[in-house]
């Protein structure tokens, strides 16, 4: 198990490395100079030449890269070009937002996914099963922001049951997590309809395994054999959809928080496109890329742990 | 979901929306870079059967219109995916276990790293917004799943009596790739390039609904519903249009997919229903 995990903790290493190196060089062939842009058209060439000194714009490619890689490693993004802060502490703060929608969201579609896919799995060609498998044919079909459109005139213009935009910040949990709540319902319900079919099919395929009838044979139940047997082996794809999910999620908040006006990394990022604030949208992506790679490698050592037989394999 | 409905009602949605797009070369009700602002958010009429937007323009104009954009972002797209994925596949499937196919593995892995969403932001940041760089963001994102579904198709085929046939007949391995591997992972192909498609629409609606996609005054469904957003509480129809005509060619393409799988492969039938 140590071995799979280092030799897995090699490949994170080596795909972190890689992915950062590709961000650094899209952002880098990008037309403009920064500190000619901060400064505006009639800056002196001198004045553009020293604030390049400054930001360290004047140094060899790689050296920025070790530069901004190693920053990154501490902590430090780097200075936003347009806001003069820290871009750590721009992404912290607007983390706070975005990480704990997704998180919402996750819970939310896990929640809705598991009984469903369990329902549809356990009446398999019934009624119940196929109004489960027609809702979650809509589900996969509906984009999420136009769904989050749909409940905000709903559930804000029409019954004023919550707010249509805005965010209230944490000092009060009750109304952060109130203003969270239709943004979190419109990212999870086209999770939630992926991630119930998944159970449902990963149910079906265990119910014809041979350990089923194993239990059958023993006297269980249907639903006993169900609960007890069938579930626990089904969830190992489910996982991995979970984990695939969490960056579909984070990637989704960022337009969903466009429908909310949610101040969250989404907001960050559009503003430092406008703005051409590289290093802010080169940290926003690293950042994404870093959360879908360890994600990923948390799901697979998980696996490793569960089902000792994908240690072997790879 | 009965087997030949879905296969029907997804053929007839997309038919219908392809044919739209296709129709809106030639003809559309109106004109949809003309702006008549006095008939602004008018309802649903007999002049204009879905209305118009804040800019007086026929909602039908702008759906044909947007659904070209739409079509023409997905199909390129996927056109990128798998033109860039197969070979890669069949190519590391046909050199199994080389170092060829862990590089092509693990740049898949690496691309599937960068949803598209973050693609598109990275694109833009750098080139701008236009519906060309949507289309690279999503086409790049599109290859290793069709990498990686050729591999997984093609891998089991080498084992097969036919291929050693060729093999034993003095066929080079890029050329049994082509001509014997490639026509059995057809169906598959055709099956998940619905898929994408679908999924397609449903990214370049996202990217332009951030403006990161189409640019104006170029109809899109996404650009529509981002100018409906402000407009949703006094014309709910000018959001409600768009979307719906999202989910309908979603929903048919998804029906297709599924329809044309159970169509092509009968052996997936049993373990599916």
């Amino acid at each position: 198990m140590l071995r799979y995990a280092l030799k897995r903790m090699l490949s994170l290493i080596v795909s972190l490395i890689i992915a950062s190196a590709v961000i650094f060089l899209v952002v880098e062939v990008a037309p403009g100079d920064p500190a000619a842009f901060m400064l505006g058209m009639n800056a002196q060439p001198d004045t553009v030449a020293a604030l390049r000194a400054e930001l360290g714009l004047d140094l060899p490619k790689w050296q920025r890269y070790l530069a901004w890689v190693t920053g990154m490693v501490q902590g430090d993004f780097g200075t936003s070009y347009t806001y003069r802060t820290p871009v750590a502490q721009m992404i912290a703060d607007r983390l706070w937002v975005s990480l704990p929608l997704a998180l919402y969201a996750l819970a939310l579609s896990t929640l809705i996914a598991f009984p469903a896919g369990i329902y549809a799995a356990s009446r398999r060609g019934q009624t119940g099963d196929v109004a489960i498998m027609g809702a979650t044919q809509l589900g996969v079909a509906i984009p999420n922001f136009w769904f989050a459109m749909l409940l905000v005139l709903v559930f804000a213009i029409n019954l004023r049951w919550f707010g249509a935009g805005g965010f209230p910040g944490w000092d009060d949990p009750y109304a952060a997590l109130r203003a969270l709540t239709l943004p979190a319902i419109a990212l999870a319900l086209p999770q939630a309809a992926i991630l119930a079919r998944v159970m449902r099919s990963s149910l079906l395929d265990m119910l014809g395994e041979d350990f089923m009838r194993t239990a059958r044979a023993k006297g269980l139940s249907r639903n006993q054999a169900l609960w007890r047997h069938a579930l626990r082996n089904a969830l190992i794809p489910v996982l991995t959809i979970i984990g695939l999910q969490f960056s579909f999620l984070l990637a989704g908040a960022i337009i969903i928080e466009q429908v909310f006006y949610l101040p969250g990394l989404g907001r960050l990022v559009f503003q430092a496109i406008s703005a051409r604030d590289l290093i802010v949208v080169e940290s926003v992506v690293m950042l994404l890329v870093f959360a879908v790679i360890v994600v990923n490698f948390a799901v697979d050592l998980t696996y490793a742990l569960v089902d000792p037989r994908l240690r072997d394999r790879t | 979901m009965k087997r030949g409905l879905s296969l029907w009602l997804g053929a007839l949605l997309s038919l219908f929306f392809l044919g739209c797009a296709a129709l809106s070369f030639l003809w559309t009700p109106y004109d949809v870079t003309l702006l008549d602002i006095p008939a602004k958010l008018q309802t649903p009429s007999a002049a204009h059967w879905l209305g118009t937007d804040h800019f007086g323009r026929d909602l039908v104009s702008m759906i044909m219109v947007g659904a070209r954009t739409s079509i023409a972002v997905a199909l390129v797209a996927v056109g990128i995916g798998m033109g860039l994925g197969v070979p890669l596949g069949l190519m590391a499937a046909a050199n199994r276990g080389s170092v060829l196919d862990e590089i092509i593995m693990r740049g898949n892995d690496l691309v599937f790293a960068f949803p598209s969403l973050v693609i598109a932001i990275l694109i833009t940041a750098v080139f701008g917004p236009s519906a060309t760089n949507a289309i690279i963001a999503i086409g790049i994102f599109n290859i290793p799943v069709f990498a990686r579904l050729t591999r997984g198709a093609a891998l089991p085929l080498w084992n097969r009596e036919f291929i050693l046939a060729a093999r034993v007949a003095g066929k080079s391995g890029p050329r049994i790739s082509a001509e014997h591997i490639l026509p059995n992972v057809t169906n598959l192909l055709i099956v998940q390039g619905t898929i994408q498609f679908s999924l397609g629409i449903l990214a370049e609606a996202g990217l332009s609904y951030v403006g990161l996609g189409a640019q104006p005054p170029t109809p899109s469904w996404g650009r529509m519903l981002a100018d409906a957003q402000t407009l949703v509480a006094i014309a709910p129809h000018v959001a409600l249009i768009p979307g719906m005509a999202i989910v309908l060619t979603v929903l048919g393409l998804n029906l297709l997919g599924d329809g044309l799988r159970d169509h092509l492969d009968p052996r997936l039938r049993v373990r599916r229903t």
